[in-house]
């Protein structure tokens, strides 16, 4: 049994230091107040003295309470128990149901050997055509959806999780709206989604230290079923909420911050979460959807920014809308390329396409007359947006595939679509004429 | 030895506070010992007797009193046969092995040997007992793949050395002692087919460094033809998330007429680097008839693998890369992505609680980067043979802003700047370098005045299109809106280079030479009897898609003559006869390439050069 400590020297934000030895770098404590217990982990040693960040706050601790070290790291039980199950940041259940104690694994594991991970090679059908079409969700991708405060990006969420065919769904939620909570659980309640899911919830109620841990222990209990040979899907929402909590202990630590505040370390914090993501050879696979709440819509900020270098792309959800510029999926060349011979040159074709037509709006915005090429942009514009961008259409990537071309060809001569010739031959759909 | 003891009294993320009472080195390697777990780790400071450790492991369960163990020795790789090919983490564990020996994970505090112990080397000595030699002379030479990898004395032997002995030709293992040397003072040295060198010193004897002036081909269209790379040079891709950055590396490092490719992932996905570990195996390099793996290695410290080894991994790639210069090889080295490594580089120092510079990056970033740009470089060996290290270093500058510290640093040191744009990569333009943007201070393939035109051709055309933006395409001349097509039908099927099609995906050099000349002359003529911008633009249109299916027809063939006439044909209709094309198809160097490229249509391709030729002649006679 370990020594209890009840010299609390200093208490500053949701860092508190206590004198002690023999305590490892990274162990949890539990520090009793008058207002309960709260777990504490050991974020810096400096000779006898241990920093120790309270997930439940600082609020309320004295200087005399009690810090008991546990002599062990962050761990969650692991069972198939687990699934159906809700739990707050630290796998305290939220749920009614009992607490889990068997099988203890740690969290923040080491990191997967990349000789053992293999090419991601198959295709998450997700019926949403700028998903499926252009930027295809590959299984072991790790990809952020950029968006705005408002934006319907966990109904999003919850829409891809239900239609993607996995094993296990494990939602980690950062600062979720109590609203927001309760909408994933009746989803998934009523979907009978929820016997193969586990959450692990912070709501913006809950302290906002507590949501450090959430990614790491929804990751951990993910790797755990993919080395089962689950195929897993894990949410993360919202990421931002996660990044300012490590802000605001990096800030309390006196760190000198690098950008807007954040830590110099933002990246690879991201990175040792993001790149749990994987396929295991003979195992397995981990997919990471999560959603970056941008501020102001900066794409630049150093949180998007910095999730845009780690994760295998990101869905640009803005207005509503996937918007295809900004949006980009790294994987879809993997599984593009065994859909349709016209998949990935239409997609392009399309893009291109629909970025001169943007320029011809920005042309008519200023009043200049309209050629009939701009004519046809405009015209091209207004189908795309609604056949395919708007967020309401449930089609399968082959009908998506159809219906672009079909949309082409209202609008333009082949010869103008810039797509190769044989490629025309075989898909120009006969009959729709480009009318005026 | 109690000397080299030591004790750790803090720990702050992955640095730790060691206090000692022995001899410490500054940059030597030290282990913390936590249990049964060795933790490598470098000194990054020396104050009175507290020496800060940066850990390249995660420092989670240390505690103060664990016991440091201090080796006196720099961070250092080893050197030897059974490189290529290979996988390495950062600090030069071989990941194979690795995974055979611990599983899925990267186990903490794990080193293994980094040369393969167990392979015998045919071993054919080339000096004789009696010779004198001295540091990176050659003792003898062992086939690694294609490559003829030589044995060299041990760099840091530094004076002048008799052979005492050596083995006669036979198969020997990287630990058999192959040669003998002494010194002057009768000390014997037994050595090896493998040896250490530090990786922060540059390997730096040879006769002479030589300008880069031979351009190294990658078969990229728009790097080879306007934005040329030089054997030995050096070269910077920044571009914000999403630009294709790692997309282009990969193209490059398949592409690439180097004879060794060292890839540094360096701090990004681990992703982009199975893709490699998983393809090259399998894509035959046609050059040599064997796997694209065999000629390269993989020094992979992914963004989620322990900081500090981050920094190192750079150095490991570049001391390898040295290393098979020496043997006069032309190496090339992509880093991908120096601003990890600048990042480890700020996070250390934000720990050891330094000054910070701009955007907290240590005031002494740009001597590092400089520093490590410079070990590129095209040298005279003493032998008289060349080698070179050509590097070539993504950069991921935060909020795609150019104007930060790691990329303005960068653009200090290197000879050619490869700006890659999110408004060409959202256009799907790829690969993504913004030729308005870019430039090189290399001679490439292309003849400088025909650059220099295209160029200016590439800058009026995008002014002209911004204009017309303002002023609207009817307020456009004709003319203007001809070189505006101009610029973009080049940008279209010249700069853009379809990475998934299996013919447009690599150029070669005769093929640029050629498509590019006949691009030129088009460009370079006057499209007097175009009527209108609409006809102007159906014409252009036309060519597009001319030039693209060109782009996918198999050099030499059937189909790349038939749409070169077809090109001809379509061209003659608006431009004067005389302007040059069909005189240009005729011209020698047109017939050489073909011939070159094909040997079976050889008899074909003379065929009608001598039909045709004898119908000019026959054409000038009558004139």
């Amino acid at each position: 049994m370990k020594p209890v400590y009840s010299k609390i020297g200093e208490i500053s934000g949701n860092v508190i230091t206590v004198s002690a030895s023999n305590v490892r770098y990274g162990e949890l404590a539990v520090v009793s107040s008058d207002h309960g217990k709260s777990l504490a982990e050991v974020i810096r040693i400096d000779g006898g003295k241990v920093y120790l960040q309270v997930f439940q706050g600082s609020s309320g601790v004295s200087t005399s309470d009690e810090v008991r070290f546990l002599g062990h790291y962050m761990n969650i039980s692991f069972s198939d128990d687990l699934l159906g199950r809700i739990f707050d940041g630290t796998g305290t259940p939220r749920d009614q149901s009992p607490k889990l104690m068997e099988h203890l694994i740690e969290t923040g594991g080491p990191s997967a050997n990349p000789i053992n991970r293999i090419i991601p090679s198959r295709m998450i059908h997700t019926r949403i055509p700028m998903i499926d079409m252009f930027n295809s969700l590959v299984e072991s991708q790790k990809i952020s959806i950029f968006t705005t405060p408002g934006e319907p990006y966990n109904e999003l969420l919850a829409r891809v999780a239900l239609q993607a065919s996995v094993d296990v769904i494990v939602l980690g939620g950062m600062g979720l709206r109590y609203d927001d909570y309760l909408f994933f659980k009746h989803t998934f309640e009523s979907k009978g989604a929820l016997s193969r899911s586990v959450m692990f919830v912070h709501t913006a109620a809950d302290p906002v230290v507590e949501s450090i841990a959430v990614p790491d222990i929804s990751l951990a209990v993910a790797e755990k079923f993919a080395l089962d040979g689950k195929k897993v899907l894990v949410l993360l929402t919202d990421m931002t909420n996660f990044c300012d909590a490590l802000k605001e202990i990096a800030i309390t630590m006196e760190q000198v911050p690098s950008n807007r505040g954040y830590p110099g370390d933002l990246y690879s914090q991201l990175a040792s979460r993001y790149e749990k993501a994987v396929d295991f050879e003979e195992a397995g696979s981990i997919t990471i959807l999560s959603v970056t709440t941008m501020p102001g819509n900066d794409v630049t900020h150093p949180v998007p920014d910095n999730t845009g270098y780690i994760t295998e792309g990101q869905y640009y959800l803005d207005n509503g809308r996937i918007e295809p510029f900004g949006s980009l999926s790294r994987l879809k060349q993997l599984v593009n390329k065994d859909t349709r011979e016209d998949h990935r040159p239409l997609m392009d074709g399309m893009i291109r396409l629909y970025a001169d037509y943007q320029e011809t709006l920005e042309k008519k915005a200023m009043g200049f007359k309209m050629t009939d090429w701009d004519n046809s942009l405009l015209k091209y514009g207004q189908l795309f947006e609604d056949g395919l961008m708007d967020l309401s259409v449930d089609i399968s990537l082959e009908e998506a595939l159809d219906r672009g071309w079909e949309i082409l060809a209202r609008c333009f001569d082949p010869e103008a679509t810039g797509l190769k010739s044989d490629l025309i031959q075989k898909f120009w759909p006969e009959g729709v004429a480009a009318d005026e | 030895m109690k000397g080299n003891i030591g004790f750790v009294k803090a720990v702050n993320g992955n640095m730790v506070s060691v206090e000692f009472d022995c001899r410490v080195k500054q940059n030597e390697v030290a282990y913390v010992i936590v249990g049964e777990l060795r933790l490598k780790s470098e000194v990054v400071r020396i104050t009175n007797d507290h020496a800060d450790l940066q850990v390249f492991d995660s420092t989670r369960g240390i505690m103060t009193g664990d016991e440091v163990e201090f080796t006196g020795e720099l961070l250092s790789v080893e050197l030897g046969p059974g490189l290529l090919g290979n996988v390495y983490d950062g600090l030069q564990n071989p990941l194979y092995e690795m995974s055979e020996s611990y599983g899925y994970f990267l186990e903490k505090g794990v080193t293994l040997p980094a040369l393969p112990k167990d392979v015998k080397w045919e071993f054919l000595p080339t000096v004789k007992e009696g010779e004198r030699v001295e540091k990176g002379d050659c003792l003898g030479t062992v086939m690694e793949g294609l490559i003829k990898h030589r044995i060299m004395v041990p760099f840091k032997l530094s004076e002048s050395y008799e052979v005492a002995n050596i083995v006669v030709q036979g198969e020997y293992t990287i630990s058999d002692i192959i040669a003998t040397l002494r010194d002057d003072r009768g000390r014997e040295f037994p050595l090896t087919m493998s040896f250490n060198w530090p990786v922060k010193r540059a390997i730096n004897f040879y006769e002479e460094r030589l300008a880069p002036e031979e351009p190294l081909i990658t078969r990229i269209r728009i790097i080879d033809t306007l934005f040329p790379v030089s054997k030995g040079g050096t070269y910077c891709i920044p571009g914000p998330f999403g630009s294709g950055k790692t997309v282009l590396q990969q193209i490059t490092s398949r592409n690439a007429m180097a004879d060794i490719v060292i890839i540094a992932a360096c701090g990004e996905r681990a992703g982009e680097v199975v893709e490699t570990i998983r393809e090259f195996p399998e894509i035959i390099d046609p050059r040599t008839g064997n796997p694209l793996m065999e000629r390269t290695i993989i020094i992979c410290n992914t963004s989620s693998m322990p900081v500090a080894a981050r920094e190192a991994s750079v150095y490991t790639a570049v001391t390898l890369a040295e290393y098979y210069r020496q043997m006069g090889l032309d190496v090339l080295l992509l880093a991908d992505s120096t601003s990890r490594w600048a990042q480890a580089m700020r996070e250390r120092s934000g720990r050891l609680e330094e000054i910070p510079g701009e955007e907290a990056f240590p005031a002494y970033l740009e001597t590092l980067i400089s520093g490590f740009y410079e070990r590129a470089g095209m040298v005279r060996l003493k032998d008289g043979s060349t080698g070179s290290v050509t590097i070539g270093g993504t950069i991921s500058p935060a909020g795609g802003n150019f104007e930060e510290p790691v990329t303005q640093a960068t653009l200090k040191v290197v000879g050619t700047f490869h700006a890659l744009s999110r408004d060409r990569s959202d256009a799907r333009r790829y690969p993504a370098i913004e030729p308005l943007e870019s430039w090189s201070t290399y001679k490439g393939i292309i003849d400088a005045k025909h650059r220099e035109w295209i160029n200016k051709l590439l800058t009026k055309s995008y002014e002209i299109e911004q204009m017309m933006k303002v002023i609207g395409e009817e307020g456009t001349s004709l003319n203007d809106y001809i070189t505006f097509l101009k610029g973009d039908l080049f940008d279209s099927v010249y700069l853009q280079q379809n990475a998934f099609d299996e013919v447009d995906a690599a150029t070669p050099e005769d093929r640029q030479k050629f498509v590019f000349e006949m691009l030129f002359h088009i460009l370079h003529g006057n499209f007097s009897l175009l009527k209108d911008k609409e006809e102007a633009r159906h014409f252009a249109h036309h060519l597009r898609q001319c030039f693209l299916d060109l782009n996918s027809a198999q050099w030499g063939s059937e189909q790349f003559e038939r749409i070169t006439k077809n090109i001809q044909e379509s061209v003659e209709k608006y431009m004067d006869k005389d302007s040059g094309l069909s005189r240009l198809l005729l011209r020698s160097s047109f017939v050489d390439t073909i011939i070159d490229s094909s040997a079976r249509r050889l008899k074909k391709a003379k065929t009608i050069l001598k039909e045709d030729i004898e119908a000019e002649t026959d054409d000038e006679t009558g004139i």
